[in-house]
């Protein structure tokens, strides 16, 4: 409770500066606007305000700020245009709704979900496979380390195409591009899990006459908990940028990449930051539940407290 | 002499190659330890007390001269469990119990259920820490994690029972207590014990035979065979005869140093 109100002031010096910045942003058009509804305006015309920068614009004329924060089609739209957007489009809509974010969340959402799965198992595979052999080691992380310096915009596309070619479309090469960025991070905190038992852990192991298997399975697999989690986290919030980035090029009509693709095409710039909003809070939602899933192991490992 | 040794090394080399060229860890080092000795290994960083510990548990192995354990070559020794190793930090692993650890080589070794919750009762008892087995490490201080790390190396049975300073990291309170425990459980148990140390008091209120090394290259400088009675209190470190056994082992540790 104590650290409410640190968290309360933040929010509100988040959203205060955004405030701040619709003014600026949006001030050429409701200047413009106001002009023809006959409220003056310094400079009059179109012209001169044209050349002027927003902000001197936005000095001159206070007395429109207040038109800067209702607009339609705004550069920047204002913290409640979003919100009551987020809230008709998720609560008010029917989840079948072509319209309904809930609709577009779940379609990106289960393509997220599907992709994780894939990566978090193949990152594991991968991670048992690259402590357990040195050819493996030196052969399989150069190219993990490769796949994730290629930009994801520049190869989702060849992906998709490849994929529909053969006659698979839909969720899977979104799931493919999830997987592909998500297994990464897993490898990684992963391989370093199991490499994290110290060299007495291992030669009590040894002195007990242990096979690699036990080793494995005893010592080597419960230490690598903690970090797996860190980096199941890292990937799930991959998977979903993966999910999105995967409906961008198909032009996609339904999704979370769809909404923000088709509010980029006609301007509507409340939607494409409602469908941003919708998009950090099912991350944040997923990574909570990771870490929910995390509390759970570990107190159930006993190492939680 | 030989039926009674149950640890016998004839002119045990090991090098060590490092990128600085090769360190001659141990030299030369002759040595049989008794059924139901207690021998301590003291001398400065570097003398191989450690790594002689380690070549008797096949941790390391010498490349020269010939070292047996029970009559096998430690490799051997190792696959009959022949000993139980503490080192001198507890490593407990922290997602199990007290009594989840010291279950963990019975589980490696293939016990059945119900003889691995009677040894771990049994050792429990034995270390003094009866009633703890639920707890997990870190609800325990640094000497009760120590003990259970000795009762885990007792649970199998090992004849042998090797500690590489295991009371290094705890204070002089505690070690003392320790100490005391320590002679009580070899006096009821009749293991061999080898023991690592730095503690000069610790090496001759333990041992029935101190072995005092030097570095550079690794080698033993004395062998003491402590006069002490097999009863021992604490207050024993007062008398005469230990503190003349003390300074033989100082002496012997100083002259491993003269031409340093």
């Amino acid at each position: 409770m104590r650290s409410l109100l640190p968290v309360l002031t933040v929010v509100a010096a988040i959203l205060a500066f955004w405030y701040v910045a619709c003014i600026p942003m949006n001030i050429h058009f409701a200047a413009m606007q106001a002009e023809r509804a006959g409220v003056p305006v310094t400079p009059e015309g179109m012209a001169p305000r044209r050349e002027m920068g927003a902000i001197p614009l936005a000095a001159r004329n206070p007395h429109i700020w207040a038109e800067t924060w209702v607009q339609d089609k705004p550069r920047l739209p204002a913290p409640h245009q979003v919100a009551i957007e987020l809230w008709q489009t998720t609560v008010e809509k029917k989840v079948t709704s072509k319209r309904s974010l809930v609709f577009h969340g779940w379609v990106t959402l289960s393509a997220t979900l599907v992709g994780f799965g894939i990566g978090a198992v193949a990152g594991v595979l991968l991670a048992v496979g690259i402590v357990h052999s040195r050819a493996m080691d030196m052969s399989v992380m150069p190219w993990a380390i490769a796949s994730q310096t290629i930009p994801i915009l520049a190869i989702a596309p060849m992906i998709i195409v490849v994929l529909n070619s053969v006659g698979v479309q839909g969720l899977v090469p979104k799931a493919i591009i999830s997987a592909y960025l998500s297994f990464f991070p897993v490898v990684v905190g992963m391989v370093k899990g199991l490499r994290s038992p110290t060299p007495m852990d291992l030669d009590l192991m040894r002195t007990w006459n242990a096979s690699r298997d036990q080793t494995f399975r005893k010592l080597r697999l419960p230490a690598s908990v903690p970090y797996l989690f860190a980096s199941l986290k890292i990937g799930i919030a991959a998977s979903l940028v993966g999910a999105i980035v995967g409906e961008l090029p198909t032009g996609a009509a339904r999704g979370l990449g769809a909404r923000l693709l088709s509010g980029s095409y006609y301007g509507q710039t409340v939607q494409i930051w409602s469908a941003l909003f919708a998009t950090a809070i099912l991350a944040a939602v997923l990574v909570a539940a990771i870490a929910a899933m995390e509390r759970a192991t570990l107190k159930r490992m006993g190492v939680g407290r | 002499m030989s039926d009674l040794a149950v640890i016998q090394a004839k002119g045990l080399d090991l090098t060590f190659q490092t990128n600085d060229g090769a360190v001659q860890a141990l030299k030369g080092v002759d040595l049989d330890i008794n059924r139901g000795d207690f021998v301590s290994f003291i001398g400065p960083s570097g003398c191989g007390k450690t790594t002689f510990l380690r070549c008797v548990a096949a941790l390391e192995t010498p490349t020269g001269g010939s070292l047996t354990v029970n009559g096998m070559s430690p490799e051997e020794a190792r696959q009959a469990r022949a000993y139980g190793y503490v080192f001198q930090a507890a490593g407990l692993y922290p997602w199990r119990t007290i009594a989840g650890n010291i279950r963990l080589p019975l589980e490696i070794m293939g016990f059945s259920k119900a003889e691995q919750n009677e040894r771990v009762e049994k050792v429990l008892e034995l270390v003094d820490l009866a009633g703890f087995g639920g707890k997990f490490p870190w609800q325990l201080s640094g000497g009760m994690q120590q003990r259970a790390s000795i009762a885990r190396a007792l649970s199998f049975d090992a004849d042998i029972l090797l500690m590489d300073e295991p009371f290094g990291a705890l204070d002089e309170i505690v070690r003392d207590h320790l100490n005391e425990e320590l002679l009580k459980l070899w006096e009821r148990t009749g293991k061999t014990i080898g023991f690592v140390t730095h503690s000069i008091p610790e090496a001759v209120y333990l041992s029935t035979r101190i072995v005092v090394m030097s570095p550079r290259p690794g080698r033993i400088t004395d062998v003491i065979e402590s006069p002490l009675p097999k009863e021992r209190p604490l207050d024993i470190r007062d008398t005469p005869e230990f503190l003349e056994v003390a300074h033989r082992v100082r002496e012997g540790l100083r002259a491993g140093h003269a031409y340093d």
